[in-house]
C-alpha cells in the first residue's frame, strides 16, 4: 500500500505543487482546500475548478487522490478530510499543512477581520489541521512526518504584516512543542519557510504595493526589484517547485532524524545583512 | 524534479574523508557522479583520547571512490596548515581544474571539564574544528568561484553547535562559532551563486563517538564503561528515541544541501539531531 500524504491549500500555487511532487514520489494523496474567497484577502479565492485540476494533475503522475472541500478553519472538516482520505487510501503517513493567506495592511488600519482570518487560517488551522490527522498517524503506530509550511516571516519582520508575521512565528512554536510531544511515536515534526514564491498569493497588485510602498500603483515590472531587494540569491522569488523539493525531502526516510527544526528555502533573507 | 539528485562531473573536496562521516560523504557522493577530493590528517593529535585515522583509512576511501568509476584524489594534509591546504589547492586546480562542492568535515572532540582543559587541547579543537574549517574555505572557494558556475560549501557543524553540553567546552565553542562563519560566508559568497549552509548532527555512529574515552566520560562512576553502559546517556541528549544517527543521515541532509533541490538554500543551518535541539 503506497504512503499517503494530506495537504491542506492544495488547490493550486505550492500546495498544488507539493500534491504532484509528492505523488510523483509514490504518495497517495488527500488534498484539502477552502475553494472559495475569503473575506479580506485582495486576491482571488481557490476554485473548485483549481482542486479539480490538482487531481487531474495527481492522476496523471500516477498516484490516486481523495479531493475535500473543506475549511481549516473548523475541526469537523478536518476530521473529515482525514476520515474520507483513510476511507479511500487506507492510512495516513504525512501532512503538510500549507493552507495560507495573506491580508496586509498598516497596523493602525488592519482591521479586526483581517488579524483574525489570518491568524484563525495561517496559525490555528495548522494546529487544527495537525490535530485532526494525529489520531490517525498515532493509531496506525508506523510514525510520521508532518511539515508546516511557514514564510521567511515567521523568522524575520517585515511591514504591514503583522498578521502574517505573528501567525508564521507562532508556526516555529507550534512544531517546537508537536516535536517533544509526538517523538515517542516517531512522528516528526518540521517548518518549511520560503522567501516569495510566484503564486497568486504575491502576484497580485496588493502584494506588489507592499514591496514598492514607494510607488501608487506598481505593476508587477516594477515590483520585481522589491520582490528581489528581500533575497541574498540574485532572484525575485523561487519556484513552488522548490518548496516541493524541501517538503519530499523532509517527508521522506532522507530526513529520518530531522525534527523540530525549520529548513529555509528563502534565498538566503534570514541572513542577509 | 524527483529522484536521486546527480553530481555528474562534478568536484567535491572533502575533508576527513578517510572514514567516518567524512568517507560516507566522499562515497555517496561518487555514486551520484561526482569525483572526490579526500583530505585527511590520517595521524595522531596529540592530546585526542582516541585513535585517530591512519593511511590505510584513506585508502580505503579512494578504493570505495574509485571501484564506483570515479576519480578520487588524496591528500594526507593538516587542515590546520593553510600553507599546506594551499598547496593542495594548486593540485586541485591542475587534476580538476574546478572544484563545485566543498565539504569541511574535519573535525575532532577532545573532552574535559572546562577547568580542567589545558591550552594544548583548547587550541587543538579550535585550530582544527574552527581555524582548518576557515583554512579549507579560503583555500578551495576560489576554484569555486573561478568557473562562475556557483556551486556549495556545506560545514559540518553539531548540535553541540546549538545547544552546550558538558565536558566539551572547546568543541562546543569552536562548532557555535561556525554558525556565525557559515552567515558570514552566506553574505559574501551569494554574488557568486555559491551556497553556504551548515549540518547539526546529533551523536554519530563513528570512532570520534565510539571509543572507551566517550564511554568513561559518560560513566565516570563506572571501571571500563562499555558501548552498552553508554546507549542511555547517548540517548538522553535525543528527542527521537536513539542513541545516535548514522553517517548515510548526515549524507543524506548533505548530498540534499548540495543538490540542485538546495539552490535556492543559503545560510541555514540542518540539524540531524534527532530532535535535540528542541528537546526540552
Amino acid at each position: 500500500m503506497s504512503k499517503v500524504a494530506l495537504i491542506t491549500g492544495a488547490a493550486r500555487g505550492q500546495g498544488r505543487s507539493h500534491a504532484v511532487r509528492l505523488a510523483r514520489d509514490g504518495f497517495d494523496i488527500v488534498a484539502v482546500d477552502l475553494c472559495a474567497a475569503l473575506e479580506t484577502p485582495k486576491y482571488a479565492g481557490a476554485s473548485r475548478a483549481d482542486l479539480d485540476e490538482t487531481e487531474e494533475l495527481v492522476r496523471a503522475a500516477g498516484a490516486r487522490i481523495v479531493t475535500v472541500v473543506g475549511d481549516v478553519r473548523s475541526s469537523a472538516d478536518m476530521q473529515r478530510a482525514v476520515r474520507d482520505g483513510v476511507e479511500v487510501l487506507g492510512r495516513l503517513d504525512v501532512v503538510v499543512a500549507n493552507a495560507g493567506i495573506v491580508s496586509s495592511a498598516p497596523l493602525l488600519e488592519m482591521t479586526e477581520l483581517q488579524w483574525r482570518e489570518v491568524v484563525d487560517i495561517n496559525l490555528t488551522g495548522v494546529w487544527r489541521s495537525v490535530q485532526a490527522a494525529l489520531p490517525q498517524l498515532i493509531e496506525q503506530g508506523s510514525g510520521g512526518s508532518i511539515v508546516l509550511i511557514s514564510s521567511i516571516a515567521g523568522m524575520r519582520g517585515f511591514r504591514n504584516l503583522t498578521n502574517y508575521t505573528a501567525a508564521k512565528h507562532g508556526l516555529g512554536g507550534l512544531a517546537a512543542g508537536l516535536a517533544n510531544e509526538l517523538a515517542e511515536f516517531g512522528i516528526r515534526v518540521n517548518v518549511v519557510a520560503p522567501t516569495n514564491v510566484p503564486t497568486d498569493m504575491i502576484l497580485n497588485p496588493s502584494a506588489y504595493r507592499t514591496f514598492r510602498p514607494d510607488l501608487e500603483a506598481p505593476t508587477l515590472e516594477e515590483a520585481m526589484s522589491g520582490f528581489a531587494s528581500i533575497n541574498l540569491l540574485d532572484t525575485p522569488w523561487v519556484s513552488p517547485e522548490d518548496i516541493s523539493g524541501a517538503v519530499a525531502f523532509l517527508a521522506s526516510d532522507r530526513s529520518r532524524f530531522i525534527t523540530g527544526t525549520t529548513l529555509p528555502v528563502d534565498a538566503g533573507v534570514f541572513v542577509r545583512t | 524534479m524527483g529522484g536521486e539528485p546527480r553530481f555528474d562531473d562534478q568536484v567535491v573536496v572533502v575533508t576527513g574523508a578517510a572514514r567516518g562521516q567524512g568517507r560516507r560523504h566522499a562515497v555517496r557522493f561518487a555514486e551520484l557522479g561526482a569525483d572526490v577530493v579526500a583530505i585527511d590528517l590520517c595521524d595522531q593529535v596529540p592530546t585526542v583520547g582516541y585513535p585517530m585515522s591512519t593511511p590505510e583509512d584513506l585508502a580505503q576511501t579512494v578504493a570505495e571512490v574509485e571501484s564506483l568509476g570515479r576519480r578520487c584524489s588524496a591528500y594526507r594534509t593538516d587542515v590546520r596548515d593553510l600553507a599546506a591546504l594551499l598547496e593542495v589547492a594548486r593540485s586541485v586546480e591542475e587534476v580538476h581544474g574546478r572544484v563545485d562542492a566543498i565539504i569541511a568535515n574535519a573535525g575532532i572532540c577532545i573532552t574535559a571539564p572546562a577547568w580542567e582543559m589545558t591550552d594544548e587541547e583548547w587550541d587543538a579543537v579550535l585550530d582544527t574544528n574552527l581555524t582548518g574549517v576557515w583554512n579549507t574555505v579560503k583555500a578551495f572557494v576560489p576554484l569555486v568561484v573561478a568557473p562562475g558556475r556557483g556551486g556549495s560549501v556545506t560545514l559540518i557543524s553539531s548540535l553541540a553547535g546549538l545547544r552546550g553540553i558538558r565536558n566539551a567546552i572547546g568543541y562546543i565553542s569552536a562548532k557555535h562559532a561556525l554558525t556565525g562563519l557559515m552567515r558570514s560566508l552566506a553574505n559574501e559568497l551569494a554574488p557568486y551563486e555559491i551556497r553556504v549552509n551548515s549540518v547539526n548532527p546529533t551523536n554519530v555512529a563513528t570512532p570520534m563517538l565510539l571509543n572507551s574515552n566517550t564511554y568513561q566520560r559518560f560513566n565516570p562512576d563506572l571501571e571500563a564503561p562499555t558501548v552498552e553502559d553508554t546507549i542511555d546517556g547517548f540517548s538522553s541528549l535525543n528527542l527521537l528515541p536513539v542513541p545516535w544517527v548514522e553517517p548515510d543521515d548526515v549524507s543524506d541532509a548533505v548530498l540534499w544541501l548540495a543538490s540542485e533541490e538546495g539552490r535556492y538554500v543559503t545560510g541555514a543551518v540542518l540539524p540531524v539531531d534527532a530532535g535535540g535541539f528542541v528537546r526540552t
